[in-house]
């Protein structure tokens, strides 16, 4: 059991008590699932232990574990961000077309992080001030964004990276010590927001107002700005991810916000145990909801299942981990707002 | 000056305003401009948008996506949400073609299956959201996608096969391209279908529990409804509503491309919303979603001819979705507090000079303290006595606020007992010849309690005015009643505009929203029989059989009605100019009549009566409680003739022993007091008074009921 998970239990001595007897809590048996997995994957099959398979694998799977980190954060205080794979493809596809245009990368990067930035407030400002449940706005915000970035922004779905910027390159295909690059990122990335959900105020006040808005708002917790500050978040972890995309393949594909990744991201939080009633849950449910979702889809791609069959199975595993999670938490309607849905 | 005020606040309706925004379907003017709005963007755009050919092509796909929308309506008027529509549309789509083209299938079976898959996917939706409670939109979210997956999957496999086939069925054709009455098939299905569900949500008790379930889901588990069931059943009819829109896609186009319905769910989102369905339930209508449909397919469209790209259309309509989303929840929280500002019309009234009441002034109103004697009834025991009233064994019986009534045990009214529950705040009571106690019950509307103590209601209801814009059908605020020789019922509501603890509002407008109303226990008819009263109060009958006395509170005077004889119908002021507000008016034994006084004017309330612009913005910008108030706290008791003329009147001017008198009774030599705010019965010995008269006794004779 996690200890943010134990923290955040409800008053109710006899629950608490069943739970923390509860050896085997979900984030546990997630990361026994993972390990079974890999070790049942590495035996049967064929491909799997390929070097090539791994740093795909490992690849995918920083790039999951990122979004992820950024949905936590949303979901922990009880929202939902459903723009982040939009917003990834198109702040990269900013920094990319500036930079094709003649503007230094690192300058366009800039300004790519920058637009992240204004729609993250935006957003934020959306939920936290016009109170649109966060479900509505991250959508529509996510339709809005593509929307720009296919009519406004670049002319081309897919635009490629000039050319001689290998230390960008680095960050998507580089190892250190010979551990990816990426992962580092993933890595560094998971300790500074576990130092933070777990160990500042404002990380304690998002669990707070996940917990319960309307006690948090009475006990003085400044709920606004960090709703919006959530967005931002969760909008700086979609543009890293981003990179690390942008990085590894030289170029960004906007079409991935047609395909089902959100879904995926919305599949490692759920699994790893952060329940979307909000403030319960933690950095390390992301990491090993990550390592089981990321392996699933790298062995159902070895083992040429299709896309559509893949996103069937896949779709099908978010509902099971939704029922579940609706089972493990139920729903408070004393706190449920109206147009909560 | 003041005479343009009058007739401003006599002939301008100011009040409809508030009325119409208190209505639901008030609501539907912003969708419904939006329509005209765009429509007349477009027209103006390009002429050619409304030809003959183009209004057909546009009414079929209007006909689709307005059944789409009506289900997505459904759905959210129970405080769900159904993403799955798209996907499952695509199916029925899908489904459809198989059994016309592969199959071979006849039309009614083909039918039938598509619409069973899209109830079965709707099943699944309403199994998860309804029985086990998970979110409706991620739920769908994810249905969306299997379903999406499912039909990806059937199309890869039998594409090619449908499209090389042809169906054999001129009535698959008719259902897809045919007219009837000039008009397309599935344009004509879609009105039916509009239309059943305004009848079943506006009518039916399904439509009820769908509305209950929405506007409040444990209020409705409180109030006994299954809101599992219902939330299930809003996603079965969602899907087969779906299913179809879908078939008739199908036989209009019989393609199979894989991206039929792609982006449907939130179009369909955007234009319930956008036509007024909240999201989050308890508010919404087929009408509104119909609305909705047409400006979003007019909009997607023209964007279309215009030839905007894919990316920024759906752009627009994220925008778009967006705004109305934020209106929606902006309207809905603040809606009540607009509703505050301009339902609350106050009007014109004018008093004529308060008369003197000053102690030693000699008018009969002269202030006195005859009421300080009283001896009490019941003190600390009982709540809002506001009528008293005694049977022929001297038992004392009233009202209060729990909704019962109580009866104290002559003869020295020590011992009391709960006689019997009625409900809401009983008020008013009076003894039929048969000895039924009949009350007037503020929110309820016109009891009758048996001597064996059995409730009955005679009537809650009453004719509806022809051009009340709000619903005056229903009786709101029942006060007081007496009972004709001939057995009709006579009773007062007092208002008609605000609900029983909302009087202080009614006071504040000062304009006629009370009536008087007559039921007719031979035939059980209602009916109202004189409007436009200023809080009609007290009503008693006057002893010529043919007419009776009424108190207009706020209007300071005692009226008297003729509902019989040659004067019938008239009505006359007795008593004019009182120094205060009268309220329940009841027999003297020496032939006149009591009436007692709730409160006493003020210069500066009369003085504000005059000003129906500050009374406005007392309303509008402080709190209720620092309003300008009829005083409450003092009162008193009077005494006059059948003419009009007021002999003498009884005060308690520290208030401490009966601070409110509503009501009072004279019953064997003494008069008993009530009071709406008291905790106690007052009685008060009267000298001269004839020891052994009681009203019931007078009025309908002797014990056997001979007269």
């Amino acid at each position: 059991m996690s200890d943010t998970t134990a923290d955040k239990l409800p008053p109710n001595g006899a629950e608490q008590k069943s739970r923390k007897s509860f050896v085997f809590t979900q984030e546990l048996i997630v990361a026994i699932a993972a390990a079974v997995l890999f070790v049942f994957f590495s035996l049967t099959l064929d491909n799997f232990l390929l070097p090539g398979n791994l740093v795909t694998l490992v690849r995918n799977v920083a790039v999951l574990g990122l979004l992820s980190l950024g949905m936590a954060v949303v979901v922990i205080g009880r929202g939902v961000d459903l723009s982040l794979v939009a917003v990834m493809a198109v702040s990269l596809t900013v920094a990319i077309v500036l930079a094709n245009e003649g503007m230094g990368f690192a300058e366009a990067l800039l300004v790519g992080l920058g637009f992240v930035v204004l729609v993250a407030v935006v957003l934020g400002f959306l939920v936290a001030y016009v109170e649109i449940p966060s479900i509505f706005a991250t959508l529509a915000v996510a339709s809005i964004v593509y929307g720009l970035g296919r009519g406004v922004i670049a002319d081309l779905d897919v635009n490629n990276i000039p050319n001689g910027l290998d230390w960008f390159l680095f960050l998507g295909r580089g190892a250190i010590f010979g551990i990816p690059v990426s992962i580092w990122i993933f890595a560094l990335t998971a300790l500074v927001l576990y130092l933070f959900l777990r160990w500042t105020g404002i990380g304690r006040f998002i669990y707070a107002l996940g917990d319960n808005l309307q006690t948090a708002r009475i006990t003085g917790i400044p709920v606004r700005p960090i709703i919006v500050l959530q967005y931002v978040i969760s909008g700086v972890m979609a543009f890293l991810a981003g990179a690390v995309t942008a990085a590894s393949v030289a170029s960004m594909n906007m079409r991935i916000v047609n395909s089902t990744v959100i879904y995926d991201v919305l599949l490692v939080v759920v699994l790893g145990g952060i329940g979307l009633t909000g403030g319960r849950g933690g950095v390390r449910n992301v990491v090993v909801g990550t390592a089981l979702i990321g392996l699933l889809l790298n062995a159902m791609t070895i083992m040429d299942i299709s896309y559509t069959v893949q996103n069937l199975i896949k779709s099908a595993v978010l509902l099971l981990a939704l029922v579940v999670d609706a089972l493990l938490n139920p729903r408070d309607e004393q706190t449920a707002q109206q147009g909560d849905i | 000056m003041e005479a343009a005020t009058r007739l401003y606040y006599r002939y301008f309706p100011e009040k409809l305003l508030g009325e119409v925004l208190s209505k639901r379907w008030s609501d539907n003017f912003v969708p419904a401009f939006a329509v005209l709005l765009v429509i007349g963007f477009f027209l103006a755009r390009d002429p050619g948008f409304f030809s003959l050919a183009s209004l057909t092509e546009t009414s079929r796909q209007l006909a689709e996506f307005s059944i789409v929308v009506v289900a997505m309506g459904i759905v959210l008027l129970a405080g769900g949400l159904d993403l799955s529509v798209g996907s499952v549309f695509a199916l029925a789509n899908i489904t459809a073609l198989i059994c016309m083209n592969l199959l071979g299938w006849p039309v009614w079976a083909t039918a039938a299956a598509t619409l069973a898959v899209g109830a079965l996917c709707g099943a699944v939706n309403g199994f998860l959201i309804g029985y086990l409670r998970i979110r409706a939109f991620l739920t769908t979210l994810v249905t969306l996608i299997i379903i999406r997956s499912i039909v990806d999957i059937i199309l890869l496999r039998y594409a090619v096969a449908i499209s090389a086939v042809f169906p054999d069925s001129d009535f698959w054709f008719f259902l897809g391209e045919g007219n009837l009455l000039g008009l397309p098939v599935s344009f004509l299905v879609a009105i039916a279908v509009i239309v059943i569900w305004h009848v079943v949500l506006t009518r039916a008790r399904f439509g009820w529990h769908l509305t209950a379930v929405g506007g409040g889901r444990r209020s409705a588990y409180n109030a006994g409804l299954n809101v599992k069931r219902t939330v299930f059943l809003t996603y079965v009819w969602s899907g087969a509503l779906a299913a179809g829109a879908g078939l008739f896609f199908a036989a209009r186009l019989g393609s199979a491309g894989s991206d039929t319905g792609v982006g449907l769910e939130i179009a369909a989102l955007t234009a319930a919303v956008l036509g007024g369905n909240s999201l989050g339930g308890g508010r919404g209508s087929v009408a509104k979603s119909v609305l909705g449909a047409i400006v979003v397919l007019i909009l997607t469209d023209s964007m279309v001819r215009i030839g905007i790209s894919g990316g920024i259309s759906s752009a627009i309509l994220g925008g778009v979705l967006l705004l109305v989303v934020a209106i929606d929840v902006r309207w809905l929280k603040n809606r009540h507090k607009i509703l505050n500002k301009v339902y609350v019309s106050p009007s014109y009234f004018k008093l004529p000079d308060m008369p003197e009441t000053d102690a030693g002034s000699g008018s009969p109103y002269a202030l006195n303290d005859r009421l300080r004697s009283v001896s009490l009834i019941g003190q600390g025991e009982i709540e809002g006595p506001e009528d008293v009233i005694f049977d022929r064994a001297d038992n004392l019986y009233c009202p209060n606020r729990h909704g019962d009534i109580v009866r104290f045990f002559g003869p020295d009214y020590k011992k009391w007992e709960i006689f019997a529950h009625i409900g809401g705040h009983p008020l008013g009571m009076a003894f039929d010849r048969d000895d039924n106690l009949n009350v007037c019950v503020g929110g309820m509307g016109l009891y009758r309690i048996t001597p064996d103590r059995k409730v009955e209601k005679l009537t809650d209801e009453t004719n509806r005015s022809f051009l009340s814009v709000i619903d005056d059908s229903r009786l709101k605020l029942a006060d007081d009643l007496d009972i004709a020789p001939d057995g009709r019922i006579f009773f007062s509501e007092a208002t008609i505009r605000y609900d029983m603890h909302d009087w202080a509002y009614d006071a504040l407008e000062s304009r006629g929203n009370g009536r008087l109303i007559c039921y007719d226990p031979r035939d059980g008819a209602t009916r109202t029989v004189l409007r436009n009263l200023q809080f009609p109060n007290g009503v008693c009958m006057a002893g010529d059989g043919e007419s009776f006395l009424f108190a207009e509170t706020w209007g300071c005077r005692i009226n008297r009605y003729w509902f019989e004889g040659q004067k019938k119908g008239r009505c006359e002021t007795v008593v004019p100019n009182l120094p205060g507000y009268p309220d329940n008016i009841n027999r003297a034994s020496d032939g006149n009549f009591w009436v007692a006084l709730v409160g006493m004017r003020s210069p500066a309330l009369d003085l504000a009566l005059r000003k129906p612009g500050l009374r406005k913005r007392m309303a509008t910008r402080i709190a209720k409680d620092e309003w300008l108030f009829p005083n409450i706290n003092t009162g008193c008791v009077l005494k006059f003739t059948p003419q009009g003329k007021v002999l003498e009147s009884m005060w308690d001017l520290g208030g401490v022993n009966h601070p409110m008198v509503t009501s009072m009774r004279e019953h064997k030599g003494y008069l008993y007091l009530g009071g709406l705010y008291n905790d106690r019965i007052g009685r008060l010995a009267l000298d001269g008074a004839d020891p052994d008269w009681t009203s019931q006794d007078f009025y309908w004779g002797g014990k056997n009921g001979s007269r």
